[in-house]
This record gives C-alpha cells, sequence and structure tokens, in this order.
C-alpha cells in the first residue's frame, strides 16, 4: 500500500514538473519583443549556443564518417558492391546519424552549459533582481536561448551530415580506391529530397526543440543551490539523450514504417 | 506631504509548504521614511520583501503599495509597478556577464528609449552617487563585497524608484564597508525622498538610522515602535533580541525529543 501511494505522489510530481514546464514554455514564447531589443540577445545566443558547439560537430562529424566509410567498405566488399558505400553513408546521416548525435552532443555540449548557466543565475538572485526591475526573466533570458536552440540543432545536424559525407568520401575514394563517379553518382540517384532530407530536417527540428527546451527548464526550475545546480545538469543531459533516442523510434516508425 | 503609509499589510497569511511563515501579519511603512525590519534569522524577513515585490503570493491578506493591492495585479501592471521599486538583494545580484556600467545602465536601457549620451550621464552621476564612478569598467568578478553591494544599489536607484528595498545590506561587511553602507542608506532617502525598507538582524546598524522598526517573530510581529520606544519596550522576547541574549523566550534549545531517550538512560536496569 506504501508503495502503491510513492507510485501515485511519482506519478503527481512528474505530472506537475510537465505542466510547470509546459506553462515555462508558453511564458516564454508568448511575447515577442522588439526587433532592436531582441535581435541582438538573440545573436548573442546563437554563437555561444551554435557557433560554439561547430568545433565538436565537425570533428564527431568527420570521424562518424570515416568510420562509416570503413565500416561500409567492409560489409559491402563481401557482397562486392562497394559502389554503393556512398549511397549507405549518406542515407544513414541524413536520416539517422545527423539528426540524433547532433542532438545529442548538442545537449551535452550546449544543453548543460544552458542549464549551468540559468541555474546560477538562479542561485545568484539575478533572476529575482531582473523581476524586481520589471524585468521579465522569461523573456528576456529564457526566450533568446530557446530560440537560439531551436534554430542552432538543425543548423549544426546538416554540417553534421554533409562534414561526415566528405569524411566518408575521403575513406572510401581516396584511402579505399572506390570509384569517385559511382560514389557520387549512387548517393544522387537514391537520395530522394523529400522523404529522407527534409524527414532528417524534421528530426533534427523536432531534437532542438526538446533538447533546448529541457536544458532551459531544467536550469529555470533547478534548487537554487551547487547541489541542485549539479543535479540539474545531469537531469538535462540524461532527459535530452532519453527524449532524443526515445522521439527517433517514433519518428522512425512513422516516416520510414510503411512498408 | 502625503502622511499616509508607502506600504500597507494587513492580516498577512503566509504559508511554505506546511510551514507558516506569517500569521496575520499587520504592518504600515511610512512613506518617505526608513524602517527598518528586524527578527531572528529564518524568520521571513526576506519573505517579507518578495510578498512586497510581488514575488510571491500570500495565502490570504492584502498587501497595498503605492496604493495598488499587489497579490491581485495583472502581470502587466505588477511590472509597472516594480520600475517604482528597488531592491538591493544580500548577494547584490549584479548581472555577471555585464560591466559596472552596463549593470546600472540595464533598468535604464530595457525601460526607457533615451539616447545614449543621457544614460551615460546618469550612469556616472548614479555611480558618483555611490562612489564608484572610477570603477565602470570593472567586471563584477573584480569587485569586493561591499563594492559589489554599492554598485547593485546604484543600479536600483538608476530609474529614480520610490521605494527601495535592502536585503540584510550589512552582513558580512567589513566595519568600513558598513559605515559606508550606513551612510549611503541614510543620504539616499534625505537626498532622493526615497521610502527605505531594511530587512536586518544587525542590530546596532539599523537602529542607528531608521525611523521605526518593527520585530518580526514566530509568524509575527513581536514589537514596533520607534528606535527609542524598542529600547525600552517590556517584551522580553524584544530585549532578548535587541541584547543578544543567548537563552530566553527565544530558546537556546531547537526543540528535540527528551534527551534521557536520546542517550538511552532511561529505563536501564529496570
Amino acid at each position: 500500500m506504501d508503495r502503491l501511494a510513492a507510485f501515485g505522489r511519482l506519478g503527481m510530481s512528474v505530472i506537475a514538473s510537465l505542466g510547470r514546464s509546459g506553462r515555462f514554455l508558453v511564458g516564454a514564447l508568448a511575447g515577442v519583443p522588439r526587433p532592436s531589443v531582441g535581435f541582438p540577445l538573440l545573436l548573442k545566443q546563437l554563437y555561444s549556443v551554435g557557433v560554439l558547439s561547430l568545433a565538436i560537430i565537425v570533428v564527431s562529424g568527420l570521424f562518424i564518417g570515416m568510420v562509416l566509410g570503413l565500416q561500409g567498405y567492409t560489409i559491402l566488399s563481401d557482397y562486392g558492391s562497394e559502389a554503393a558505400i556512398g549511397q549507405m553513408i549518406a542515407l544513414t546521416l541524413v536520416r539517422e546519424l545527423g539528426p540524433v548525435v547532433t542532438a545529442l552532443l548538442f545537449a551535452g555540449r550546449a544543453g548543460s552549459a544552458l542549464t549551468a548557466e540559468i541555474g546560477l543565475m538562479k542561485a545568484t538572485e539575478q533572476l529575482s533582481s531582473m523581476e524586481m526591475m520589471g524585468v521579465d526573466p522569461l523573456r528576456r533570458v529564457i526566450a533568446p536561448r530557446l530560440w537560439a536552440g531551436f534554430i542552432s540543432v538543425p543548423v549544426l545536424a546538416a554540417v553534421f551530415s554533409v562534414v561526415g559525407i566528405w569524411g566518408g568520401m575521403l575513406v572510401g575514394v581516396e584511402w579505399l580506391g572506390v570509384f569517385e563517379g559511382s560514389f557520387w553518382g549512387n548517393m544522387q540517384s537514391s537520395v530522394s529530397f523529400t522523404a529522407d532530407v527534409l524527414n532528417g530536417v524534421v528530426k533534427s527540428l523536432v531534437f532542438g526543440f526538446v533538447c533546448t527546451w529541457i536544458a532551459v527548464y531544467q536550469g529555470y526550475d533547478c534548487v537554487p543551490t551547487s547541489a541542485g545546480i549539479s543535479a540539474a545538469t545531469t537531469k538535462t543531459v540524461v532527459y535530452s539523450s532519453l527524449a532524443v533516442l526515445g522521439l527517433d523510434f517514433v519518428l522512425t516508425a512513422v516516416m520510414f514504417g510503411d512498408f | 506631504m502625503d502622511t499616509s503609509p508607502y506600504i500597507e499589510l494587513r492580516d498577512v497569511v503566509f504559508n511554505r509548504g506546511n510551514r507558516r511563515i506569517f500569521d496575520g501579519v499587520s504592518l504600515d511603512i511610512p512613506r518617505g521614511r526608513i524602517t527598518a525590519i528586524m527578527g531572528p534569522s529564518g524568520t521571513g524577513k526576506t519573505t517579507l520583501l518578495r510578498l512586497i515585490g510581488g514575488q510571491l503570493k500570500p495565502d490570504s491578506g492584502s498587501v497595498v503599495v503605492a496604493g495598488e493591492n499587489v497579490p491581485q495585479l495583472k502581470r502587466k501592471a505588477l511590472y509597472r509597478l516594480r520600475e517604482k521599486m528597488g531592491m538591493l538583494f544580500q548577494s547584490g545580484a549584479l548581472f555577471t556577464d555585464l560591466s559596472v556600467f552596463e549593470n546600472v545602465a540595464f533598468p535604464l536601457r530595457v525601460h526607457t528609449t533615451l539616447p545614449e549620451d543621457m544614460i551615460r550621464d546618469i550612469v556616472l552621476m548614479k555611480l558618483e552617487a555611490v562612489g564608484l564612478r572610477g570603477a565602470r569598467d570593472l567586471m563584477p568578478a573584480e569587485l569586493s563585497g561591499g563594492m559589489t553591494r554599492r554598485v547593485a544599489l546604484a543600479r536600483s536607484i538608476a530609474l529614480d524608484p520610490e521605494l527601495i528595498m535592502y536585503d540584510e545590506p550589512f552582513t558580512g561587511q567589513d566595519p568600513i564597508a558598513m559605515g559606508v553602507l550606513v551612510k549611503l542608506i541614510r543620504d539616499l532617502n534625505s537626498t532622493m525622498g526615497l521610502t527605505s525598507v531594511l530587512v536586518s538582524h544587525d542590530v546596532p546598524e539599523s537602529l542607528s538610522i531608521c525611523h521605526y522598526a518593527c520585530i518580526v517573530a514566530d509568524g509575527r510581529i513581536i514589537g514596533d515602535g520607534t528606535p527609542e520606544e524598542l529600547r525600552a519596550h517590556p517584551s522580553e522576547q524584544v530585549q532578548q533580541f535587541l541584547r543578544g541574549h543567548p537563552d530566553g523566550p527565544v530558546p537556546f534549545h531547537y526543540p528535540a525529543a527528551d534527551a534521557a531517550q536520546d542517550w538511552s538512560v532511561a529505563g536501564r536496569g529496570d
């Protein structure tokens, strides 16, 4: 009976937290600021969330592309079809690895930073003092970070896929000697813009939305102590990763599931 | 001059979780004066400021500031009312990513459309008032604790508020910084005609500058009046707080189980 009650309480707190995060999202996105005020804030966040994440995205994309090239060549050459390696690399990256790995890296690199920054602003009463100055921190602090995340992740995912394909080409064509014409030709004829590229973009939009929302909310809702901030940062990475992987399955089933 | 109180609290009840913080607090804060709210730590003095600023809502009772009932205000009206309030937080709460100058300029940039050279003049005036015009280019991390509070003070008077609330301004300050803050609070009050509310447990400093003081304990006001009236207050609890006796109506021991039980000496050998 006690266990049942504890389970109920857990359920209630999860639902309450979901409700709070929903209201938080609406509050942050409701007001559209004057462009002269909002735009510089957004630019600053785009830089710290997006541009500064470029390095890890480019390096990871390159290595993942190269690994795909090696593994793909090993498997495909068994069937004598190593010419299809370009198509395999491109489809894997554009449909799956681009959006998913980018979102996971984003949660670790930028999401945790967002949580820690906002949590610390809360702990040092910066958010409170903003409120007392008649400035809504949801609009001033939270909204630009949310938008920056929503915009950055799809762009980063695109960069990831492009660099990954280039990395795969380095290994497949330059090193292992697959004919360059069939590498690019097979890719061009088999990757469909709507079915593959656009679906990948939709995925990265969804992941960007979820990851940023989780990161910013965890920071805003954290217990304002050092232990609370560290717990919130951990939650950001764990929840974001689980959400991305779970949603990826759902989205894949919807997009590519009808045989 | 308008003599009606600037802030009126009536029968304010406030609970945090299952703990009752305020149990029917009524208080008038006079206009243009310095009012000190004193009390032991953990009695909800800061909570009182947050109720006045509308960051928290009381469970019942009314909080009227400048003629407006704060808990019932809509978001927009509340934010407009807050432009008339300044608050000095215990930590200073400066924005760590902005320089001293930009911190003080922040409220001006957000709430006014003044041209840049006028913002500069105002910011330098405010910094001059707290004696830190020369520190304008420093970052908050480079400031000492006392300087941080002075910059925060300059920021909270940037919009020329009617009310300024100080949350524990003296805590953790060296004697010189404390003297500077005492002087600043007094000077700002008289030169700008501000209504000042000071929350503190530093008795001598607070009593030396306030016109009116009240002592909060156990969720209610146990004594109020001018500093002279308080010093002669008949209540033992008030006297214990003002003189800092370790034991008295506020007990030295946190409520605990029977001592015999904790050391399990009772019943042995029965």
